[in-house]
């Protein structure tokens, strides 16, 4: 008798008057308790979660329709995800209640105790939901924006961070390269100021040398100079 | 015995080198700026009318001097005027501003080149904040590429008065960057160079303006590298060809620039549509994928009507997305580098290869740049015989390349990008027209028209064209007179100088006024290159009257 009370069902009727104070009570939490089913899930109701789904954004012409099914497999994630916290492993599908659907698709849902007549606390269910948004998400072939819940920020991924930072390789290669090319020409440079100050008839080849290949005045005109004077002289 | 200069191996090279130093970044990132703000295809007529009135006489008389001379620019005008020196002098003081602020820019680039290589771009993604719940909130106020650049490469201080410490990474790019010009200065490429900036209305000024700059006269690198050309090059012709080249450049550089601004904007205005319906589509719960942008205008006057107090309360989030209006953000200098062209670069497919493309060539505009402005500052250093005496070359250029690193570091602190701003805009600008209004005057009363015709033409064996003499004795002089009556003009005007900060917390730019040490500064920018003409004249007269009775001052 009390489990089809509890099935909101008008099957019976009082047929005594209610003279004793617990049949009284029973009839008031019979009337009540569709009410309370109602008043617990409310939008911006206490502890009560909106959640937004976009299929079509997320799937394109692979989209299904949202329907009574696809609630039952969501208030059956939601409890999986319960049963997962200490102390709630007894949560069933029928203490997920869902109201408010509409077309975008968005609702509200709250999560009952056992007796319905309270909801689970706000940080509890945010905290089962976190743990377990990936299979969530898998279930309904969605992700972190498509399936949005509204007030639980997800845990974003970072990006991968190696040890070195790439540009720092990058950098010190051409950096080791410039060095290397600077010193080679700072000697060669020194060798042959050297060479030129031996011989006149050597610096003559490095003055054609230097002619021919039309290398940069600025670093060559001491040695051209100089050894254009020694030959005139 | 005349001491032989070096020569350029060929014609050629020489032609090369002038045109890697005059085609650089400003042809890049300036002169479409100029086009967008002045009508598009309508500013190639001031444009070439300036080119041809202004660039090709001012760009041939810098080279014909340099031949002639066979100097640096202290040499060359201490030939024309012992008093005249002073110009040479104030030349190579600006190019020492250039060297010390524009190498910065090729640090940047190196520091950009070298993230390319990772997937995704760093530019392109926003790092989370604290507790991975989300983006940084920085980042989500302003656009990733916005925050790279002004968080990740910058640091940026909110203001120029909080200057910050020395960065190290840019400061190792610039380091790097000195290292690679000071190797090119050894190896002694064609170089390559440019400068460019000034901000102000008026097509024509601008066209006149954009000539001048994007040739890189006054600088002293023209007439150095002209004075390592053979008595008898044919400078005329190479003038022609190095400003019209300098002038395609540009152009071709705005059909490019133009394409990137098309792209970037008709993303950004897709992106607006896109959140715009996804905040209708989310308030007033309707079906996903109902609001298209097709139907986004009635469906916004149908919840108006259906639902007014709920439309009323979201309304003021809704922006009015125009794809006008997104290309009308014309955008110049580095930002058109860093920001517009990387937020480009981001979307497009393959990205880390056509990045590395990009900061390649910029890399190439700007060492090629620097190369001439060091040999702006090198050329007199080493024909002094005072300095040459007791340095080696490669000394001479290690030292000048080392003062400008450190003295570049300060732009590398957090502070770093508003003084970079404030050398930019003004160490080169007034002073440059100044520079080359005195070198035309020299050239043409000083030193004497008809003298310098009779040398050309022994020199080259062609005589000068009537144009180019009708051009130096009175155009030339009398438009760069304009320009700078007009800049010192709207300088007086403007009052107070202000600066783009950027702030943090609303993650845009807000405009500053400059504190008044900053002020000083600029204008002892702008005076440390100008008077430098007047002070060396005054004192070399003074050494005249010292030595009273001998004759001139010997060249």
């Amino acid at each position: 008798m009390a489990k089809a009370a509890l099935s909101g069902g008008w099957i019976f009727f009082p047929r005594l008057p209610c003279v004793f104070y617990w049949e009284r009570m029973f009839w008031l939490l019979f009337f009540l308790v569709p009410a309370i089913h109602t008043q617990l899930c409310q939008p911006d109701g206490e502890n009560a979660f909106k959640v937004r789904l976009s299929i079509k954004t997320a799937l394109g012409d692979k989209s299904y329709v949202w329907d009574t099914n696809e609630e039952y497999l969501f208030r059956a994630m939601v409890a999986f995800a319960m049963r997962k916290v200490p102390n709630r492993e007894t949560t069933d599908i029928s203490h997920v209640l869902l109201c408010n659907v509409t077309k975008r698709v968005s609702f509200w849902f709250v999560v009952t105790d056992p007796l319905k007549n309270h909801t689970l606390p706000a940080a509890e269910v945010q905290s089962a939901i976190r743990m377990n948004r990936d299979r969530i998400n898998n279930a309904f072939f969605l992700n972190d924006q498509t399936l949005e819940f509204l007030k639980i920020p997800s845990t974003l991924a970072p990006p991968s961070d190696p040890a070195t930072p790439i540009w720092i390789i990058v950098f010190g290669v051409i950096f080791c390269i410039v060095i290397v090319a600077i010193t080679l020409l700072i000697l060669s440079g020194i060798r042959q100021r050297r060479r030129s100050n031996r011989g006149p008839s050597e610096s003559l080849q490095i003055l054609l040398f230097t002619q021919e290949n039309g290398v940069h005045p600025i670093f060559f005109s001491a040695e051209a100079s100089h050894s254009y004077q020694v030959l005139v002289k | 015995m005349e001491k032989t200069r070096p020569l350029w191996a060929n014609p050629l090279q020489f032609v090369f080198a002038c045109i890697s130093y005059a085609v650089g970044l400003g042809n890049v990132w300036r002169f479409p700026y100029l086009c967008q703000m002045y009508g598009g295809g309508s500013f190639l007529v001031p444009y070439i009318i300036m080119l041809i009135v202004e660039g090709m006489p001012l760009l041939y008389l810098e080279l014909a001097v340099g031949q002639r001379m066979r100097q640096g620019s202290i040499g060359a005008w201490r030939t024309i005027s012992p008093y005249l020196r002073g110009v040479g002098v104030a030349s190579v003081v600006v190019s020492f501003f250039l060297s010390m602020y524009y190498n910065v820019i090729n640090a940047w680039a190196f520091w950009y080149l070298f993230h390319s290589f990772q997937d995704p771009l760093p530019w392109s993604v926003c790092p989370l904040n604290g507790n991975r719940t989300g983006y940084d909130e920085e980042c989500e106020k302003a656009s990733s590429t916005q925050y790279f650049w002004y968080r990740k490469t910058l640091n940026i201080s909110p203001s120029i008065q909080e200057n910050g410490s020395v960065q190290w990474e840019p400061a190792l790019c610039l380091i790097l960057a000195w290292l690679v010009v000071y190797l090119c200065i050894l190896r002694g490429t064609e170089s390559t160079g440019k400068l460019e900036q000034l901000a102000n209305p008026k097509a024509w000024i601008n066209a006149a303006t954009q000539i001048f700059f994007s040739l890189g006269l006054g600088f002293g690198s023209l007439i150095a590298f002209a004075s390592y050309n053979e008595p008898s090059n044919n400078c005329q012709k190479h003038a022609i060809i190095v400003s019209l080249i300098n002038s395609c450049t540009s152009i071709f550089a705005s059909i490019v620039t133009f394409s990137i601004y098309g792209f970037k904007a008709t993303f950004n205005y897709e992106n607006c549509l896109n959140k715009v319906i996804l905040l209708l589509t989310n308030t007033f719960d309707l079906e996903d994928g109902f609001v298209t942008t097709n139907n986004l205008e009635q469906v916004k006057i149908d919840l108006a009507s259906a639902y007014p107090d709920k439309y009323s309360e979201v309304f003021p989030q809704i922006k009015n997305c125009s794809l006008e209006s997104e290309l009308s953000t014309a955008v110049q200098g580095t930002g058109l580098a860093f920001i517009v062209y990387t937020e480009a670069i981001k979307n497009m497919e393959v990205s880390q290869l056509w990045s590395v493309l990009y900061f390649f060539m910029l890399l190439m505009l700007g060492i090629g740049s620097m190369l001439g402005n060091t040999a702006a500052i090198l050329t007199p250093l080493t024909d002094s015989k005072v300095i040459s005496s007791h340095l080696p070359k490669e000394a001479i250029a290690g030292l000048v390349c080392l003062i400008n690193c450190a003295v570049g570091m300060v732009f590398t602190m957090e502070s770093g990008n508003y003084w970079f701003d404030i050398f930019n805009d003004y160490a080169a600008t007034l002073s440059l027209l100044l520079i080359v209004l005195v070198e035309t005057v020299a050239v043409c009363y000083v030193y004497g028209l008809r003298r310098f015709e009779s040398d050309l033409q022994s020199m080259t064996g062609r005589s000068l064209n009537w144009y180019w003499k009708i051009m130096w004795a009175g155009v030339s002089p009398l438009l760069i007179i304009s320009l700078l009556i007009f800049y010192l003009s709207d300088y007086i005007l403007t009052g107070t100088l202000q600066y783009q900060a950027w702030d943090a917390s609303q993650g845009q730019l807000v405009t500053k006024d400059y504190p008044t040490y900053a002020l000083a500064f600029i204008g002892l920018l702008v005076a440390s290159s100008t008077m430098c003409i007047p002070l060396v004249a005054l004192g070399t007269f003074v050494l005249h009257r010292l030595k009273h009775g001998d004759t001139a001052p010997v060249a």
